[in-house]
């Protein structure tokens, strides 16, 4: 009965609120993007210049991603480090 | 003072030429001298909506060019003295506009009429961007859903960058035009409404185009619909929108269902 009752409720609301919820997140990501095009290339670049300073590392192994959200945004910076990484940083010392 | 006014959205068939047509000749219909120009090159249509098709001798490209004058390329329309045409040319070279050719044509149209409105081709390449570049005010056509909105937003940020009027500073002024609206659909909240669509543009609203069955019928007899049947709905809310352009304060009347006789009913026709 309750369920029925809350299926009747949700099938006279349309579909518009959700068409309305997706395109603000949307566009506030698409907004952040234009303003500084190209923010993350340049973050990654600089942070690889840093990293591989002290590490070798496969520049085809460092991902970062940029989450924009309402109250905070993530940056995620994933670097995959070969093995015997440490042997080479000895070497190079 | 000339104004140069660009309709675009980014998104193809939201309804740019039939509201540049009708715009044109409402502002027209005022008494102000006007110019619809089309900017998409390769794929012209305003002649068509304007029924003008057979007139076109010269275009865009040969005024650009210099292989005609623009007096020899501009038509006049035959319904409205003070109401002109500058029709695209059908070559499919893209590079045939340049920014100098546009530019120059622009300067001369404003000293001959008081409204130059530039039809946008869709998209966000160089045509749409040429079409834009001189522009003083911007009109923004968006239809109720999501990937209108989506792309009239990336335009606003194009008007708002890439503009002659952005680089030196200034501000084009934007309106946004919402057409083939359905009163009833957004009320039971199956269509975004004008406050969803405006809180997320952030652009003052020009005018509501209801959904209506004028709009074709204009356009397959060739006449901007504010001509064609100026006492239509869709008629009357671009009238009002062209009252708007001319800096003038007009009620905004969201168009409300038109009745259903009893035979359209029996037999399921659509209302207007």
């Amino acid at each position: 009965m309750s369920m029925n009752l809350l299926n009747l409720l949700r099938r006279r609301t349309g579909s518009a609120p959700v068409a309305r919820e997706r395109l603000q997140i949307l566009l506030a990501h698409e907004r952040g993007l234009r303003s500084q095009p190209d923010l993350l290339g340049i973050l990654r670049e600089e942070i690889l210049a840093v990293v591989s300073r002290h590490v070798v590392l496969d520049p085809e192994k460092v991902i970062v991603r940029m989450d924009r959200g309402d109250a905070v945004s993530t940056l995620e910076v994933d670097i995959e480090i070969p093995n015997g990484f440490e042997k080479r940083l000895k070497v190079a010392s | 003072m000339a104004k140069v006014l660009v309709v675009t959205s980014g998104k193809g068939g939201v309804g740019k030429t039939t509201s540049t047509a009708a715009l044109g000749a409402a502002l027209a219909q005022r008494g102000e001298k006007v110019v619809v120009v089309d900017f998409d090159v390769g794929l012209r249509n305003l002649d068509l909506i304007m029924g003008a098709e057979r007139r076109v001798v010269f275009d865009l490209i040969n005024v650009a060019q210099g292989v005609a004058k623009l007096s020899q390329a501009l038509i006049r329309d035959k319904r409205l003295e003070s109401l002109w045409l500058l029709p695209a040319s059908q070559t499919r070279d893209k590079d045939a506009l340049t920014d100098e050719g546009v530019r120059d044509i622009i300067a001369d149209l404003r000293t001959k009429f008081d409204w130059i409105i530039c039809d946008s081709p869709a998209g966000i390449e160089r045509g749409a961007t040429l079409a834009m570049r001189y522009a003083d005010e911007a009109v923004v056509v968006t239809n109720p859903e999501v990937s209108s909105v989506r792309d009239a937003d990336r335009i606003i940020g194009m008007l708002d960058s890439k503009t002659v009027k952005a680089e030196q500073g200034e501000q084009i002024k934007k309106h946004v035009l919402i057409t083939r609206y359905d009163t009833s659909r957004a009320a039971r909240g199956e269509m975004l409404n004008i406050d969803d669509i405006l809180e997320i543009l952030a652009v003052p609203l020009l005018g509501i185009i209801p959904e209506s069955q004028d709009v074709l019928k204009a356009s397959n007899v060739g006449s901007p619909v504010t001509l064609n049947n100026a006492g239509s709905q869709p008629a009357r809310a671009y009238i009002d929108a062209a009252r708007r352009l001319s800096g003038e304060t007009v009620d905004m009347v969201v168009p409300t269902e038109q009745r259903r006789g009893f035979m359209d009913r029996l037999l399921g026709r659509r209302a207007a």
